[in-house]
């Protein structure tokens, strides 16, 4: 490796998602609590069902809730995966197609999480 | 007391993968792994071949795997190893024979964050001078001896041998922060890449392994957010 005096500037792409990681973390620690505390200490899980999600997203406080942790979680957890394929798949073909895999997997799930968020239409309930 | 000190040796001009030695040796338990490894080498066996200079821990010549951590063998007391003490050379970069890796890697990697003082502005006729809370801004830093315990113990270096390491941006530190220094700016650029500090997943192993007790994982945390502050 001839690595002398070499300067190679970058976008600063990863300062970006550091900082990401970093804010993103931070809000999870609060959203996905909160989360933890209304559907498994407050709510009983036996009685959270179709009705209890239909009423809670009759609000659009908690639509947006569900929809920040979401992207927040996805985004991070999508991040910390890249992260360790970065690092850790070494052979070129093997690591585009695991990052190209991962990308495809995130925005499907991005995707149809955000579409459930945002179109879901209660049916059925008083 | 009596040691058994098991080596890895190896030769590559004549061996095809390293293999364990084991040496017996009679010693004090002030004695320090060192002097161990002397007396293997002067009274035993002269083969055996290791790194070793001022023996007062501030050449940084001999930093080994000692019972599976980087150390200095000049400051490894035995009384603080056991009986049976284990002795690897540094992890990540090849094997020159047994103990002595080949760093020149290591100081290309210095070399690209220049280590060196930088100034644009018009050379002062005295010394520029600099008040006791700036000097202290980057001291930790400046008791950096180059042995490479830090970045030869960093997972994320044996990872990616293309990351710069804790080492070189410990030694880009002692001048990013220095308020004599001019270079900030081009220093910081060469670190904000992926290869740079942005390789560093925060992993604490070069905290442990530096002999000289610099917070090296902080250090790093710093040049990060300088790079932060910088864009926003």
């Amino acid at each position: 490796m001839n690595g002398a005096a070499r300067a190679r500037p970058e976008s600063g792409v990863e300062l970006y998602a550091w900082l990401f990681m970093r804010v993103s973390g931070l809000a999870l620690l609060f959203l996905a609590l909160g989360h933890l505390l209304i559907m498994h200490v407050i709510h009983n899980v036996e009685t959270i069902d179709y009705q209890f999600v239909a009423h809670r997203f009759m609000t659009p406080f908690w639509r947006t809730y569900d929809l920040v942790m979401l992207w927040l979680a996805l985004l991070h957890g999508l991040n910390g995966a890249r992260t360790m394929i970065e690092d850790y798949v070494g052979a070129r073909g093997w690591r585009v197609f695991s990052l190209a895999s991962l990308y495809i997997l995130g925005f499907i799930f991005l995707a149809l999480g955000s579409l459930v968020i945002l179109t879901f239409q209660p049916v059925g309930t008083s | 007391m009596k040691v058994t000190l098991k080596i890895k040796r190896f030769n590559p001009e004549k061996d095809e993968k390293p293999w364990w030695a084991e040496y017996a040796v009679e010693a004090e338990p002030t004695d320090r792994l060192l002097d161990a490894l002397n007396a293997v080498k002067w009274y035993q066996d002269g083969t055996l071949s290791y790194r070793r200079s001022c023996a007062h821990g501030i050449c940084g010549s001999d930093a080994m795997l000692i019972n599976g951590s980087n150390a200095l063998a000049c400051k490894a007391l035995l009384k603080n190893l056991g009986d049976t003490i284990t002795v690897e050379p540094m992890r990540g970069f090849r094997v020159v024979k047994d103990l002595m890796v080949d760093l020149e890697p290591f100081f290309d990697k210095y070399k690209q964050v220049k280590p060196y003082f930088i100034t644009y502005s018009v050379t002062p006729e005295k010394e520029r001078l600099q008040s006791p809370p700036e000097r202290e801004r980057f001291d930790d830093t400046t008791k950096c001896i180059l042995c490479g315990a830090c970045t030869t113990s960093c997972p994320s270096f044996w990872a990616n041998p293309e990351y710069v390491g804790p080492a070189a941006i410990v030694n880009a530190h002692r001048f990013i922060f220095d308020s004599r220094d001019e270079g900030r700016e081009e220093r910081l650029e060469i670190l904000n890449h992926r290869d740079g500090v942005w390789r560093c997943r925060t992993i604490f192993n070069c905290v442990e392994a530096c002999p000289r007790g610099i917070n090296v994982t902080r250090a790093i945390g710093e040049v990060k957010q300088a790079l932060m502050y910088r864009k926003l």
